[in-house]
């Protein structure tokens, strides 16, 4: 199979990742190969099965809103430069792009794309808002099946109540990243890949 | 005072009469001779007035001294504070040895001998509150992300520093003019190792004064708690072969293979204790009293063990606080939880507070050797040493590090490698066949003394001027606590996805191992299921309410079908125009101080309660106030209960649990331009205390809740009620909820 990689992935694509996404030429031979041993089918592209045959994903609370993540608005396959596309947020910023010209446009790992993307994890319907039923689910999803839909119910309630500023009940990015004009998420969104 | 003390006592003899009053003065008169005829005899040879008041000194005089010294320690404390402008200066370490100074000098003056700073008792019992302190309240999450980080400054740059020292140092003496040719290699290296490690409590108490931002805290703080591993093994390795004179290869090797040993079995045996501590925390709920004595004793012993078998005593130290903090936090009560902060934090002041006074009267007592050259040299090279070690480490470690560490960071970790105690500690437990010993506890000294007056003083305007990034203040929220966990799974799955197993990946492992295996039998009842958003969620809710509830917002005495949702839409109009004015406005100004003190508010160990809780508390004693008459009309207005009566004299407490479905616009709203928690009276929605009923979802739909399910929540309530307002230990029987701490 390593063979078939790196004929599969031509000089040209690999510079234009690169420069989409910002990931070195060894990370992303690194990436073609762990895709390419995740697409069973062969074909090129990666479905949803695919992506459910990773164990840890399997494991995983979040599991299938992660994996939707990387599928694009109602398509089923996604290929290696979707796949790299959406990895590119978790790359950590590097000092040399802080002083980027802040006319290009903004690149996928910036901070706040970073967090727009954690953002619409929640966000299911793309309104721009979480509302009490999405976060929600998403809590009954990290809690698991003993707790009790009041209890959650109170716990939704109370984090929407802590966080919304403008009282449409409902968390907007805004009110997301930041909970009484102190920003809450310190965690870096990185991996080191 | 037992009879037969006395009575063995050789330096005074005493004659009972009746009770047992020692009659006779202390000054050595006769011995008794326990016979009934002598005694008769002896009197009747030397017969005295009946000495109504006398003075026994020497019986007393040892824990008089201790408690005196104690006393003494303490009041310089209060004195500090109470002068404005001096606290923000000057650090406490620095006022306290200069008071330890004035002291010796006084104690010399008088012509006494000035106390030193015995190592036995620094080390076995002033040093071990203020590390268990710190490794109990470690805070873990930034710990074990930068972990790698701190073992790489606090091994290699320990090992740097003695060697570097060392060397340096014999190179200096082997210079004619310097008259100290007579100090070899070994105790060159010696003393570099004594003199290289930086010192937790210096440290913990110049840095909880700047509030730098968590990072670099971390950082120096976690190198000074782990180079104590190195220390040890260099300092016993030395310490040996300068008695030897010589060292082999096999020396080395053996040496690499005691500091792996010194270090993992120090982590091992604290460890070992943190489990049993949790084991045995989990059967405490019917003797909640002695709950926090289990924690201060098998930590201790944990430090004991290791010094025992000359491991770190404290790495196991620290082990054991991490260990043993998640699950015996699950098990015991609030208030067991509150006694052990409180113990914890004012053991460790008074330690700290002891230790800065008896280096200063140690300085005045001690032998000393001064050479210029030598003292000189060591202190510059300290600090050329430390600066030139975190360079060249950081420039190492920032090819691995997602978040590098900038300049500033690097200088606050070099600025901040201050000695301290343990070096000195060190310094006198050297044996007196060292013929340089006089001069290395010189030299020792003087560096203490320069890296905690100047690099104390200066770090705080220095960190000032650099714009250093200070620590950032969040008062504890769901909304973080569940976008932070949200992240970790997020990231654990990407990491998945990519093939990568990396930090996220065995985090994720470790806390999949900790529910499966470890919680179930660390944990006591049913709560090892819980999951930590909910635990967390839990004692905030409960935390709120303990406030409300000594606010009086919540009414104590309710008919107990009367929730809390419909009481406040009923008291709230109540409030007079003017008196929502009032409130709106202490509110705001109260928000003000908040976000004024933002800056100088941390954690401290200091404080027992954060200081945003102690304003909220003294702001919920005004509010209180206010309340008081809108309580009593609310009261007497709203709906009867239909069932039970207020039972007199019980404070009763209803929180609506799983009756009451909520929608979002039913929120009873009170619109304060910035709402801040305590404000808002939410309906409090808590969650039993006891262990599930499987009846909760029972009451829907129907009128607040049947007989039987009232009075099994008011027995409930009552419980929570008598642990909320509570008074002694004898009550302990009601109080066997596991409390979760906070």
């Amino acid at each position: 199979m390593g063979s078939r990689a790196s004929t599969l992935l031509r000089e040209e694509e690999i510079e234009e990742i690169k420069k989409e996404t910002g990931f070195s030429h060894s990370q992303i031979t690194r990436l073609y190969s762990r895709f390419t041993s995740l697409d069973k089918g062969e074909n090129g592209t990666l479905s949803r099965e695919d992506f459910q045959r990773i164990p840890e994903l399997a494991i995983n609370p979040l599991g299938d809103r992660i994996i939707n993540a990387f599928f694009p608005e109602g398509e089923d396959q996604v290929n290696f430069r979707g796949f790299m596309r959406t990895l590119a947020h978790f790359r950590p910023i590097e000092d040399n792009e802080k002083n980027k010209d802040p006319i290009a446009s903004e690149p996928l790992n910036s901070r706040s794309n970073k967090l727009l993307f954690a953002f619409r994890l929640y966000d299911l319907d793309r309104d721009d808002k979480i509302s009490r039923d999405e976060l929600l689910q998403v809590l009954r999803m990290m809690v698991g099946v003993n707790i009790s839909d009041e209890q959650l119910g109170s716990i939704a309630d109370r984090t929407i109540q802590e966080a919304d500023q403008n009282g449409d009940n409902s968390i907007s990015f805004n009110e997301f990243i930041k909970v009484g004009n102190v920003y809450i998420l310190y965690i870096d969104i990185d991996i080191d890949i | 005072m037992s009879v037969h003390a006395l009575r063995k006592s050789a330096s005074s003899s005493f004659v009972f009469v009746g009770i047992g009053l020692p009659i006779e003065a202390s000054a050595p008169a006769y011995q008794s001779h326990g016979t009934e005829g002598s005694h008769l005899t002896n009197i009747t040879n030397t017969k005295k007035a009946f000495p109504v008041l006398a003075v026994n000194y020497e019986h007393v005089r040892k824990p008089f001294e201790i408690a005196l010294w104690i006393l003494l320690a303490l009041l310089m404390k209060l004195g500090f504070h109470l002068i404005p402008r001096l606290s923000a200066v000057v650090p406490e370490s620095c006022l306290l040895i200069v008071v330890g100074l004035l002291v010796g000098g006084l104690i010399k003056v008088i012509g006494e001998e000035p106390p030193v700073l015995d190592s036995q008792l620094f080390f076995l019992c002033l040093l071990p509150p203020i590390i268990l302190d710190a490794g109990y309240f470690l805070p873990i999450r930034p710990f074990t992300e930068n972990v790698g980080t701190i073992l790489v400054f606090a091994v290699i740059g320990t090992l740097w520093n003695a060697f570097f020292m060392g060397g340096l140092l014999y190179a200096l003496c082997q210079i004619e003019s310097v008259g100290l040719s007579g100090v070899d290699l070994l105790a060159c290296l010696l003393f570099g190792s004594i003199v290289s490690a930086v010192d937790p409590v210096a440290v913990l108490a110049v840095f909880e004064e700047i509030h730098i931002n968590e990072l670099v805290h971390i950082l120096v703080f976690g190198e000074s708690l782990l180079n104590d591993a190195v220390t040890v093994v260099l300092y016993n390795l030395f310490e040996e072969f300068s008695k030897v004179g010589t060292v082999t290869v096999l020396d080395v090797f053996l040496g690499v293979v005691c500091f792996f040993v010194v270090s993992l079995g120090g982590v091992l045996v604290g460890a070992i204790y943190g489990f049993l501590a949790a084991f045995t925390s989990r059967f405490t709920s019917h003797t909640r009293v002695i709950e926090p004595l289990f924690v201060f004793l098998y930590s201790y012993m944990a430090y004991l063990s290791s010094e025992m078998f000359h491991l770190s005593g404290i790495m196991a130290l620290i082990a054991c606080g991490v260990v043993m903090r998640p699950y015996v936090e699950a098990n015991i009560s609030h208030k067991s939880y509150t006694t052990i902060k409180y113990f914890l934090k004012m053991w460790s002041s008074v330690s700290e507070t002891l230790i800065f006074i008896f280096l200063g009267v140690s300085t005045v007592a001690g032998p000393h050797a001064w050479n210029w050259t030598f003292v000189i040299t060591t202190v510059i090279l300290c600090l050329v040493s430390r600066v030139l070690g975190v360079i060249g480490l950081t420039f190492i470690i920032n090819k691995f590090r997602i978040v590098k560490l900038t300049k500033k960071d690097q200088f606050i970790v070099a600025y901040g490698g201050l000695r301290g105690a343990i070096a000195f500690s060190l310094g006198y437990l050297l044996s007196n066949s060292h013929q340089m010993r006089n001069l290395f506890l010189t030299a020792i000294i003087t560096v203490i003394f320069f890296t905690v007056f100047v690099q104390g003083m200066t770090i705080r305007p220095l960190v000032e001027l650099l714009a250093v990034k200070k620590k950032k203040e969040s008062k504890p929220s769901i909304n973080e606590e569940i976008h932070t966990e949200f992240l970790d799974h997020l990231l654990t799955g990407v990491e998945g996805v990519c093939g990568h197993y990396g930090h996220y990946h065995w985090k994720e492992k470790l806390n999949r191992f900790n529910k499966t295996y470890v919680k179930r039998w660390l944990i006591a009842g049913e709560n090892f299921k819980e999951p930590e958003l909910i635990a967390f969620y839990r004692k905030m809710e409960l935390k709120q309410a303990i406030m409300m509830v000594e606010s009086g917002q919540l009414p104590s005495v309710l008919p107990s079908t009367i929730s809390m949702q419909n009481i406040q839409p009923r008291a709230i109009p109540r409030v007079s125009k003017k008196r929502e004015e009032e409130i709106r406005r202490i509110l705001r100004a109260n928000l003000q101080n908040n976000k004024q003190k933002m800056r100088s508010r941390s954690y401290s160990r200091h404080t027992l309660f954060d200081a945003d809780e102690e304003d909220d508390v003294s702001e919920v004693r005004l509010r209180k106030t206010k309340m008081e008459m809108e309580r009593r009309m609310s009261h007497y207005l709203t709906v009867p209960a239909n069932r039970e009566s207020p039972r007199p004299g019980v404070r009763r407490v209803r929180f609506e649990s799983d009756n009451q479905v909520f929608s979002a616009d039913s929120f009873p709203t009170v619109h304060f331009e910035q709402p801040s928690p305590p404000s808002t009276p939410d309906a409090v929605s808590l969650e039993e205390e006891v262990p599930k009923r499987p009846s909760l979802k029972a009451d829907i739909e129907g009128p607040r809740g049947n007989a039987s399910d009232n009075h099994q929540g008011e027995l409930d309530y009552q419980r929570l009620a008598r642990c909320l307002s509570d008074p002694g230990p004898n009550k302990d029987k009601e109080d066997d909820d596991p409390f979760m701490s906070c």
